[in-house]
């Protein structure tokens, strides 16, 4: 299942200066609840996402922290304000700890 | 979903939401506790939209746009969005830390809805005020266990 999961963005390659673009991210991941039974029964432990941290040019954009009630594969979108070219860093966290980065590259006309 | 499209898989999952039924949901005090706990002090309402279908016909991935107004500078941001479900068996969704970078105040993501049941989400404000909204989302098919 782990080989499966990927990042995913829809980052703008470039913007104006002070422009408020929209960025989307995706990562696929079955985010067990900790609720559903398999087929004997027994209760499916719980794996989620629980953490996804957005930096640009090393700066705090986004933090978000995550519950089971987020849906598989969580899909989320948010604005960032940008004011000088540089590197959007995402980094995913799950229940293990293991982690999955992605980064893009924006830059101002 | 309905009538002759039911298939296997639909079967299975009305299955699976009414084994999770038997669990105890989180309640709207819980909900409130929840929030209460990221949230110091009592929100207000107002400047929190919330966007999200009336009737959501599986609770498994429902769209919700949390949106809030006010300005994104050094001085006066919002600082923080949280949201939060009444009806799952965890009030709890999401938490969402924002800084002025972020531009504009708007997060989407999908939520996973156990039944008809009301979102609620908490804005915090970088002066430390609280603001809220809410909103109740039909919901036909529950999300698998969740």
């Amino acid at each position: 299942m782990a080989d499966d999961i990927k990042p995913r963005l829809r980052v703008p390659g470039s913007a104006k200066k002070g422009e408020v673009v929209e960025i989307k991210t995706l990562i696929t991941h079955p985010m067990e609840t900790g609720q559903r039974k398999d087929t004997d029964g027994k209760i499916v432990p719980r794996l989620i996402v629980n953490s996804l941290v957005v930096t640009y040019n090393d700066k705090p954009v986004l933090n978000a922290k995550l519950e089971p009630a987020v849906a598989a594969n969580p899909y989320m979108a948010f604005f960032l304000k940008v004011e000088e070219s540089g590197t959007l860093k995402f980094t995913w966290t799950d229940d293990n700890k293991q982690s999955w980065t992605a980064e893009s590259k924006i830059d101002v006309a | 979903m309905i009538g002759s499209r039911l298939t296997r898989r639909t079967a299975m999952m009305a299955m699976a939401g009414a084994l999770v039924a038997r669990n105890a949901f989180a309640t709207v005090d819980q909900a409130k506790e929840w929030l209460a706990g990221h949230a110091k002090g009592t929100p207000q309402a107002g400047k929190v939209t919330l966007k999200a279908p009336e009737i959501a016909e599986n609770g498994n991935a429902v769209p919700l746009t949390v949106s809030v107004d006010g300005e994104m500078s050094e001085k006066s941001y919002v600082k923080a969005i949280y949201v939060a479900a009444d009806g799952n068996p965890n009030p709890g969704v999401a938490v969402f830390e924002l800084t002025p970078l972020s531009g504009k105040a708007e997060v989407a993501l999908r939520v996973r809805l156990q039944q008809t049941e009301k979102i609620v989400a908490v804005a915090e404000m970088s002066d430390g005020s609280l603001y809220t909204a809410s909103r109740e989302v039909k919901v036909t098919i529950g999300g698998c266990g969740g």
